[in-house]
């Protein structure tokens, strides 16, 4: 029997790295995410699993942690929103550059700075552009439901771990705080330390035995050329994860002649908004990647053969709205509207937005 | 005259280097210390009989490549960071020997913060503190613990404490924090304390067995590039301006 529940995205994500036998989750409070490490401390998941939860002394604490757990080879996560993830940076190009997987979850909120605590989509670059130094990429899960923020804890473990390299969760204030119903993913255990051996034994410091050499977990490399070496490596992962990971989601686009691209809350407020066009008679469709890296090139040039224009729709002053650009050529018009420093827009703000800049424009 | 290949035979032999020290060339300095707490932590593992079990965290700065001296895992931590790696990794292994490795910089000044608190939660590892009261891998800056008057890179005429502040001495504090166990100040500048500093590793690695905690060790080092003397002049300085303010000798043994 499935098992539903009512629950907050941010509630789903502790529940979801129980039920999918993540190892450790180390954190630090930060609106509007503390219900994660709240969810999780109340759970005890100590008692249950054997998973480790430990509030760190500073986000800079809790990613390294992160790294420490991830080079033993096992399912270890953090989580945080905007400010807090500006301060990770530095132990996500790590494990980047050590090549180990782990999934982190932000909750964005506006920025810069400080900023406001309400939602915002103003970290994509971050994200998916890079965010600490040097030339790496994460993988990037946006979700865009309570639903989605339960499956993709389990799917980014996966793919972290299929390439050996860091996921995120790139969410915000709104999907992390809205109730909606979601399917609980079946319970699967830890793996055990003899799993782990077997699984990640090639790599991860489980203790060096007689019959290998010893692992390092280490983004050193002092000699350039062999520094060069490594980078081409990376960079033929990544490309291979561009080839086969993709995902997104196309609605209303069979004979849509506008479009837009929008994801995580932008594309719930955008399928709304499609509605209120279509009883206009605008006939518009929507494109929501759900991988933001690897980013669904492809699909928006193919639908830029097919619609007049484009809007990019959201919660920043236009990120996304690059990669549309890039994806499309100049081959239509493609128009950034965005409401940001934690202003939703309304649907019908969008549909104005579609028909100023885009019909009209 | 007898050939050297008749005296080197199974039974003169007198000294072996241990089997958990690889046989890379090392790339600290001539006179540097920290080849010596190497070999002393190697030894120790492999009379413990605990290599399969024992972790590894390095830092940044000159012992960032240790990883290449001892035949373990080792994990390589970014600067300041190795007592939170060194967490999850007791947390997730708990019947593992886990240690960090870090000079001054990276744990009196960066890693403060990591320091105290791995060091307050009592995380069940053993802390190596190289305190050479100098950056020695960037090319002799000033660090925390560097003496007043001393001059560095980057204190040129001296460290001026009106400017910088007094040293500091955080081994004292770290011995206050009910999460330590074991907490020492050792030195490896003649036969004597290469000795008693090699009985402090075993007892802080012994430790762990007990689940006691964080034991703690700082080692009074040398840095003769950084101070720019001869390593026999540099054991003379040490010992003449270091251990006044650096004072060796158990501060808390629980």
């Amino acid at each position: 029997m499935a098992e539903y529940k009512l629950m907050k995205g941010n509630e789903v994500i502790a529940e979801a790295a129980i039920r999918c036998g993540c190892d450790a989750y180390f954190g630090y409070p930060i609106t509007p995410q503390s219900e994660i490490l709240e969810t999780l401390t109340l759970r005890q998941p100590w008692l249950e699993t054997g998973m480790v939860v430990l509030q760190a002394e500073s986000e800079v604490a809790a990613i390294n942690m992160v790294y420490g757990g991830a080079a033993c080879g096992k399912k270890v996560m953090t989580s945080s929103s905007s400010p807090g993830i500006s301060l990770k940076q530095e132990g996500i190009t790590y494990l980047a550059g050590a090549e180990l997987p782990c999934l982190v979850v932000n909750v964005v909120r506006g920025g810069p700075g400080l900023g406001t605590i309400q939602p915002a989509q103003s970290d994509y670059f971050q994200a998916v552009k890079g965010g600490g130094h040097g030339d790496y990429k994460l993988i990037v899960l946006a979700p865009a439901s309570v639903q989605e923020m339960n499956d993709f804890v389990d799917l980014g473990f996966e793919l972290s771990f299929k390439y050996r390299n860091p996921a995120m969760i790139l969410s915000d204030g709104i999907i992390g705080q809205m109730m909606e119903k979601v399917k609980l993913s079946p319970v699967k255990p830890r793996w055990t330390d003899e799993e782990v051996i077997k699984l990640n034994g090639s790599w991860a410091t489980t203790g060096k035995t007689a019959d290998r050499p010893r692992n390092i977990a280490t983004s050193l490399e002092l000699d350039s050329a062999r520094q060069e070496q490594f980078n081409h490596k990376l960079q033929a992962k990544y490309k291979e994860i561009q080839e086969k990971e993709v995902r997104f989601e196309k609605i209303a686009c069979d004979d849509a002649e506008y479009l837009f691209v929008a994801y995580g809350s932008s594309s719930r407020i955008c399928q709304k908004a499609i509605d209120l066009a279509r009883e206009k008679g605008i006939k518009v469709g929507l494109l929501r990647p759900i991988t933001l890296f690897p980013y669904p090139t492809k699909a928006i040039q193919e639908m830029a053969e097919k619609v007049k224009g484009i809007l990019a729709v959201e919660m920043s002053a236009g990120q996304m709205v690059e990669d549309v650009r890039l994806a499309v050529n100049g081959k239509v018009k493609v128009e950034h509207f965005g409401r940001f420093g934690g202003m939703i827009p309304s649907p019908n703000e969008v549909v104005k937005a579609l028909e100023d800049l885009i019909i009209k424009g | 005259m007898s050939d050297i290949k008749d005296i080197i035979k199974e039974e003169n032999l007198v000294y072996k280097k241990t089997k958990v020290l690889t046989d890379n060339v090392m790339h600290y300095c001539p006179g540097c210390s920290h080849g010596v707490v190497h070999k002393l932590i190697a030894e120790v593992i492999e009379e413990m009989g605990i290599q399969e079990k024992t972790i590894g965290i390095s830092p940044v700065g000159c012992s960032v490549l240790a990883y290449n001296y001892l035949d373990i895992d080792w994990q390589e931590a970014a600067h300041g960071r190795a007592p939170a790696l060194a967490t999850a990794v007791n947390r997730l292994y708990p019947e593992k020997y886990v240690f960090t490795y870090q000079g001054d910089g990276d744990l009196a000044s960066i890693g403060a913060a990591e320091i105290i608190h791995a060091c307050n939660r009592g995380e069940n590892i053993v802390v190596f503190f190289i305190n050479n009261a100098i950056y020695g891998m960037t090319g002799g800056q000033m660090a925390p613990t560097t003496l007043p008057g001393m001059p560095t890179s980057t204190s040129p005429y001296g460290r001026d404490v009106k400017m910088s502040g007094q040293p500091l001495v955080i081994t004292e504090l770290i011995a206050q924090l009910p999460g330590t166990n074991y907490v020492t100040r050792q030195a490896v500048h003649t036969p004597a304390a290469v000795r008693k500093c090699k009985k402090a590793i075993r007892k802080a690695f012994e430790n762990i067995g007990q689940k006691k905690g964080t034991s703690f060790i700082e080692v009074v080092a040398t840095c003769n590039s950084g101070w720019k003397l001869n390593p026999v002049k540099s054991n003379e300085w040490m010992v003449e301006n270091m251990f006044p303010v650096y004072k060796p000798g158990d501060l808390k043994d629980e």
